[in-house]
């Protein structure tokens, strides 16, 4: 599925999105098919999927630990496409790595593995829109969406360059800073929200973990919630890690949906 | 042949590559450092500090003994003597004068060797800045009198427990801790590495070394050196004492940490000869030669050297070499440990092991006749920090 469509059917019942990243291969690639599932189960609306890299800058201590553990649980590019290929399911896929890793494959062919394996979108957290030309022309080829980051620090000449090239969902950085769990939602998320004017879908992500946060993010004028650092939380843990993410899932997705009802 | 700062290019290399909340720091800090490169007034107080606290201009000194050694005439270009004892303070005096300038209140700064971080300390207490540094949890350890000299100026050292827990994972955390600071931080990187303007920037700040060689070089032979040889690791002391004669008939030479030979792993590179070795791609903000497995991740890579031991190198260098003005070239652990004891033994000079791979890559080529007749060598630093190294080498 598209995730303007997702996107589509949401707005059609007054809903926010919940997208839901995990890193795939987390601690092992099948325990994130099951994950996946659970995190659907619960209510995520698309699902980002990090393909590990080694030297992961843009991302905190909480999800550099997951993307370790995937690594050392031999995680590669080649089983991550396997992975998600056999995932079957009819949620959006969002892949989020770094740029090395689609330099390296060659962007041709990584976008082709992206469409070929049921991937609909492309997040790039260390490509600005500046050097995005190429992957950006392949991705309108291939109908694959290419995501791109705004944050508080993103200027206006910027920001109009970015929304001119970024399709799918536009991912707000919600403060500064890296991912992680923090414990309020700052006030710059609102200011930030209106910044961003576009008719493409606004998720807002960094540091969003109960579904108290979601309904706050939502009730700002968000279209989406992105969480991330709470899930992977679980994952660490490992303890009833399945029942746990599915439990979080519903709790952001009820939130989300309390806070569309009440406006 | 030379670059407009204004390019975040050099050729297809360079660029900056940086998440989203980086790129308007990035862009203020060429801004100002465009305002301020050419300014008198900022001029005039760098030279100070380079002269009366750094203590400029470093001697280029006619090593004698060891060019009837090695067989051609050698000057050795003496960062070892600037303070600190390394090359690595001309950089950090030219970025904490420009913090100052921007008005940020806390720089802070990754460090492989420990010399970027001391130079940092150095700089910091000088200027009165609040100074943090990142250092890799293994050379905390390999180089730990250079973390109590941090912390005796007063600047905290934080050591990275992630990954390698060298270098690429202490800057790493470094631009975590630079995008969640960065409206009151400065991040001072310490080599030609990183995003549009650093390469450039610290290129500009390390040329007062070839162009103090131009000056002497005149003075001394009444011409240029044929050859000039330096150790490469993110390539600041190479491009500073490179970049003044790239229009010149002067052959330059960037001497790689070839570790224990030219092989790698699917985990590891034995070495960290990035421009003999190894692949274009993407680290650290630049598109630049990188060590990496067959689906970009980055390597581990090794030295004797920990100021060497890095997985990347700066674009400038990658350009250069690409278009042939440079010779990338590479000593062995072992060459450089023999090199470090010919100069201490022939001339009395304790070199930094970075800075002996270029010594060695003289006694390897001067035989062949390839460096011509007179050869300056970059002697980036002193040697010692290494002095644990080589005892325990030596055992
Ligand atoms: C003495 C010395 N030489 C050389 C280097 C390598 O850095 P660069 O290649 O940037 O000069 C270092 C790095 O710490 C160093 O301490």
């Amino acid at each position: 599925m598209r995730i303007s469509e997702k996107f589509n059917e949401l707005k059609k019942n007054n809903e926010g999105a919940l997208v839901a990243y995990i890193c795939a291969g987390d601690p092992t690639p099948e325990e994130t098919k099951r994950y996946v599932v659970s995190l659907i189960r619960g209510g995520a609306d698309i699902i980002e999927l990090g393909m590990p890299f080694s030297d992961p800058v843009a991302d905190g201590p909480t999800i550099q630990a997951g993307i370790e553990r995937a690594l050392n649980g031999g995680m590669t590019p080649d089983i991550y496409f396997k992975t998600t290929g056999a995932l079957k399911v009819s949620t959006p896929l969002v892949v989020m790595t770094y740029y090395n890793l689609l330099f390296k494959r060659g962007l041709p062919k990584f976008v082709q593995d992206c469409k070929a394996s049921g991937i609909s979108g492309i997040i790039v957290p260390d490509l600005p829109a500046e050097e995005s030309e190429e992957l950006g022309a392949l991705c309108r080829k291939h109908d694959v969406d290419l995501i791109f980051l705004v944050a508080p620090t993103t200027t206006e000449t910027r920001m109009e360059r970015i929304l001119a090239q970024g399709t799918g969902f536009i991912y707000l950085v919600a403060r500064l800073g890296v991912t992680g769990v923090r414990a309020d939602v700052a006030g710059s998320t609102r200011e930030l929200i209106e910044r961003v004017k576009t008719t493409t879908p606004k998720a807002v992500g960094f540091g969003i973990s109960n579904g108290k946060q979601a309904a706050e993010i939502i009730r700002a004028g968000a279209d989406g919630v992105i969480v991330g650092s709470a899930f992977v939380d679980i994952i660490a843990s490992r303890k009833d890690v399945e029942q746990r993410l599915e439990a979080l899932a519903r709790e952001l997705k009820e939130g989300i949906r309390a806070a569309h009802i009440e406006s | 042949m030379k670059q407009e700062l204004r390019s975040t290019k050099f050729g297809k290399y360079g660029g900056q590559f940086v998440p989203e909340v980086l790129m308007p720091a990035l862009e203020e800090l060429t801004e100002q450092y465009e305002k301020y490169k050419d300014d008198p007034v900022f001029n005039e107080e760098l030279n100070y500090y380079l002269r009366d606290f750094a203590g400029r201009p470093s001697p280029l000194y006619n090593a004698k003994r060891l060019s009837k050694e090695y067989g051609v005439k050698i000057y050795l270009k003496r960062e070892d003597l600037v303070h600190g004892g390394a090359h690595k303070l001309n950089n950090t005096l030219g970025q904490a004068l420009l913090t100052r300038y921007m008005g940020k209140k806390r720089i802070i700064a990754e460090t492989g060797a420990g010399q970027h971080g001391t130079a940092c300390a150095m700089a910091g207490a000088a200027f009165g800045i609040k100074t943090e540094v990142y250092m890799g949890a293994k050379d905390t350890v390999r180089q730990r009198m250079n973390v109590y000299r941090m912390e005796l100026m007063g600047t905290r050292v934080i050591p990275v427990k992630s990954g390698s827990q060298t270098l690429k994972d202490a800057i790493n955390e470094a631009m975590r801790d630079w995008v969640a600071n960065v409206e009151t931080t400065h991040y001072m990187i310490g080599s030609v590495v990183g995003p549009h303007p650093y390469p450039a920037m610290v290129r500009d700040f390390q040329s007062v070394i070839g162009k103090e060689v131009r000056t002497q070089m005149m003075e001394k032979e009444g011409r240029f050196p044929d050859s000039i040889v330096a150790c490469t690791g993110g390539g600041s002391n190479a491009m500073g004492i490179f970049y003044p004669f790239v229009d010149d008939d002067v052959q330059l030479f960037a001497v790689e940490a070839g570790g224990s030979g030219l092989k790698t792993t699917d985990k590891e590179a034995l070495h960290s000869a990035t421009l003999c070795a190894g692949e274009e791609g993407v680290l650290h903000g630049a598109h630049t030669k990188i060590l990496q497995n067959k689906y970009g991740q980055i390597l581990e890579s090794s030295s004797i050297a920990a100021g060497l031991d890095y997985a990347g190198v700066g674009p400038e260098l990658a350009y250069l070499a690409d278009i042939g003005r440079i010779k990338p070239c590479y000593s062995l652990d072992s060459e450089a440990l023999e090199a470090f004891h010919d100069l201490c033994r022939l001339e009395g000079i304790i070199p930094a092991l970075e800075s002996s791979h270029a010594v060695a890559y003289v006694k390897k080529a001067a035989a062949s006749g390839e460096l011509g007749d007179v050869v300056v060598i970059n002697i980036s630093g002193r040697g010692d920090k290494d002095l644990e190294t080589v005892l325990g080498m030596n055992k």
